[in-house]
């Protein structure tokens, strides 16, 4: 039993460690390449590969609304999958290895800015062509981005900062109305402010200063809880947060101005990929920027505990407004984004589904995480996307897939890790070496 | 003029007097020792000096400057760097972020270029921890500068709380208990750590002990407190001789 077990456990080794020598040689570019050059396969001969495999069309979301859906064609996604992202991933990546790994080496003498850009580009176009596909695909590409950004503005506040807020919603749904008044009431004939007050064209440069106005007004709404947190913390202080999001939600219910119950529709088409995109990256940076200085692990350090903090300087209640002011502040700009994005909000999708939405992504993701978060955001995003031809069960299974994540790991996938995008970008070969 | 002045404080928790009365003089670079059995209101001292609470009437100066109502945090920034007796540490960052933190005060960046990540931000992050680490190497520390300060032994922790407290460059360093728990040897390693700081960076110690050995052969001068009261003051000697300290407290507590 016991030597049975070893050898498993050895051959397992090996298998693994085959597959780390295999693949620790390529650098985030060379991966970069491979999926874009995935996709570009997916774009140009995605129907005929479908059609070779008998799918009647492209899956969609990676094959899972297909399968669930029809389980016969089962092989026949596996097959595409197999040959539309996997091999060409694979061998891309592998047969640019070497340039790649150069292009890293050229790229890490640059300054940062140049290489990050280059590897967001890339990024970038990959996504585009992704969901140049389907207009399925790009609203939930646009969908998981604004979850990344929420759930990186929350987990600044219950992650690094240790205090549970459940207000986040209530964040989210200041930045969508403040955002969306400001786009109707300007930039839209619409019946319920009456006609645009500035010329139509100009809307879409404005519409970064409407996003700002939204997380600004969630900022100064986060005030209402940040100043009770001076002197409550935990179970009582996410009460006091809870109040608010109640607060917040009936609040707008009842104010007929912005369309009460009904809520607000027609938003102009605003939140375009780029935009999403761009607003998403501007939030990692700025956040990891934030966490990673000292003043950002004074939020650590204000958890830890509080009495050490201020014994060391550290100005705890400036430190708490700030990160409440912070998170709320992304939260708004998030619900601004999704406001366009939907084209419609109504008080009923700020309520406690989309608290548990997000307190699912921070945890699962895990906490005082930058990629925890966002692996957390985009695999609940799109799990529950995948997920939704089986209807009902589905609110079965993410659950239960958290409470093992919870028992597995308790503070979630990937937590307390620094997010280190120059280390990230590093080639991971020297060149002349060979693997 | 002392650099450290109590005037009369008294303090009372709700109808209980913890404190009365208790008067301090600190002059620049000297060390003094508060002894006293437990219970006694050493702590709260402390942590009335440090402004964590407030006291019921008094007068405390530091370096002229009046302390009273003011924030702890504004108080440490002040110059006044503190320990505490039941080592209070922060569980998820390493030894080195935790001296950094303690340079809170001194970073200049402001908020929008720790958001921005500006010039400014990493030359005084590069500053600080440029510091620290000859601050972690002056405690003999600097080997376990990237690992979580809780994972350490019990006595490296006290030096990484010390070394803490000194990167808020500190006038007044006030040790709570600083030997709590140590074996013999790492008592005398603390007595050692302790007279070098005092050299190294020039500050006056107020030290919170138990072990008379210990305050014996570091202070130049001892309170005894017995129920929130001095009961004697002066030079090791004169307290060891002292009847009334031998009554209250040497006669009644098993010494070491």
């Amino acid at each position: 039993m016991n030597i049975q077990n070893s050898t498993s456990h050895k051959a397992n080794k090996g298998i693994k460690a085959w597959l780390m020598a295999f693949l620790a040689p390529v650098p985030l570019i060379g991966w970069l390449l491979g999926i874009f050059g995935a996709v570009l396969v997916e774009y140009f001969l995605g129907d005929l590969i479908s059609y070779y495999f008998g799918l009647p069309k492209i899956p969609v979301l990676f094959g899972f609304l297909t399968v669930l859906k029809k389980p016969l064609l089962i092989p026949g996604t596996m097959g595409y999958m197999a040959v539309v992202y996997w091999l060409p991933v694979i061998i891309i990546t592998k047969i640019l290895q070497k340039p790649a790994n150069k292009i890293a080496g050229f790229l890490d003498r640059k300054p940062i800015t140049v290489a990050a850009l280059v590897h967001l580009g890339l990024l970038y176009g990959a996504l585009h062509l992704w969901a140049d596909l389907s207009d399925y695909r790009l609203l939930v590409l646009k969908l998981a981005m604004i979850a990344i950004m929420l759930t990186l503005s929350i987990n600044v506040i219950n992650g690094y900062m240790g205090e549970f807020s459940c207000s986040h919603p209530g964040f989210m749904a200041l930045g969508a109305y403040t955002a969306s008044t400001i786009t109707l009431l300007f930039f839209v004939n619409d019946k319920q402010f009456g006609n645009a007050l500035l010329p139509e064209a100009l809307g879409p440069y404005f519409f970064p200063l409407a996003l700002i106005a939204g997380g600004v007004a969630a900022a100064l709404g986060a005030l209402v809880i940040a100043i009770p947190s001076f002197r409550t913390r935990g179970d009582y202080l996410a009460i006091i947060s809870l109040a608010f999001l109640f607060i917040v939600k009936s609040g707008i219910e009842n104010l007929e101005f912005v369309g009460g119950p009904r809520g607000m529709s027609s938003q102009p088409h605003y939140s375009t990929l780029p935009v999403v995109f761009s607003v998403m990256v501007l939030c990692i940076w700025i956040i990891n920027n934030f966490v990673r200085s000292t003043m950002g692990k004074a939020l650590n350090a204000v958890r830890d505990n509080e009495l050490a903090a201020e014994a060391m300087t550290v100005n705890t209640r400036k430190t708490k407004i700030i990160t409440f002011m912070f998170g709320a502040f992304w939260a708004g700009v998030a619900g601004g984004l999704f406001a366009h994005v939907l084209r419609y909000v109504n008080p009923g999708s700020f309520g406690i589904q989309r608290l548990a939405e997000i307190l699912a992504m921070v945890y699962f993701g895990g906490l005082n995480s930058v990629i925890g978060s966002i692996v957390g955001a985009v695999s609940i995003n799109v799990l529950s996307e995948s997920l939704r031809p089986l209807e009902i069960y589905k609110w079965i299974i993410i659950p239960l897939l958290l409470i093992v994540v919870m028992l597995v790991r308790p503070t979630g996938l990937i937590s307390f890790t620094e997010f280190k995008p120059k280390e990230l970008m590093k080639p991971r070969q020297k060149i002349g070496e060979e693997a | 003029m002392a650099l450290l002045q109590v005037d009369n404080m008294t303090h009372y928790f709700g109808g209980l007097r913890a404190v009365h009365k208790y008067n301090l003089i600190l002059e620049p670079g000297h060390i003094v020792g508060l002894i006293g059995p437990n219970g006694a209101g050493k702590t709260t001292i402390f942590n009335l000096i440090s402004g964590i609470h407030t006291p019921t009437e008094g007068n405390i100066e530091l370096a002229g400057k009046n302390l009273i109502g003011h924030h702890p945090h504004e108080i440490a920034a002040l110059g006044l760097g503190r320990t505490f007796q039941n080592l209070l540490l922060w569980r998820h960052m390493t030894v080195l972020e935790h001296v950094k933190m303690a340079c809170y005060s001194q970073l200049e960046y402001g908020i929008w270029g720790a958001f921005f990540g500006s010039r400014r931000c990493h030359n005084e992050e590069k500053r600080i921890t440029a510091k620290a680490m000859h601050l972690l190497e002056t405690f003999d520390m600097a080997r376990f500068s990237s690992q979580l300060a809780v994972s350490l032994p019990y006595g490296a922790q006290r030096r990484v709380e010390m070394a803490r407290a000194m990167a808020t460059n500190p006038k007044v360093l006030f040790l709570d208990e600083p030997t709590a728990g140590m074996t013999p040897d790492e008592l005398n390693r603390m007595i050692s750590i302790i007279r070098k700081i005092h050299q190294e960076f020039n500050v006056a110690i107020f030290l919170i002990e138990h072990r008379l050995k210990f305050v014996m052969e570091l202070c130049e001068r001892i309170q005894t407190l017995v129920f929130g009261e001095v009961i004697a003051e002066g030079t090791p000697a004169e307290i060891k001789n002292n009847p009334q300290v031998i009554e209250a407290y040497l006669g009644k507590e098993d010494i070491h």
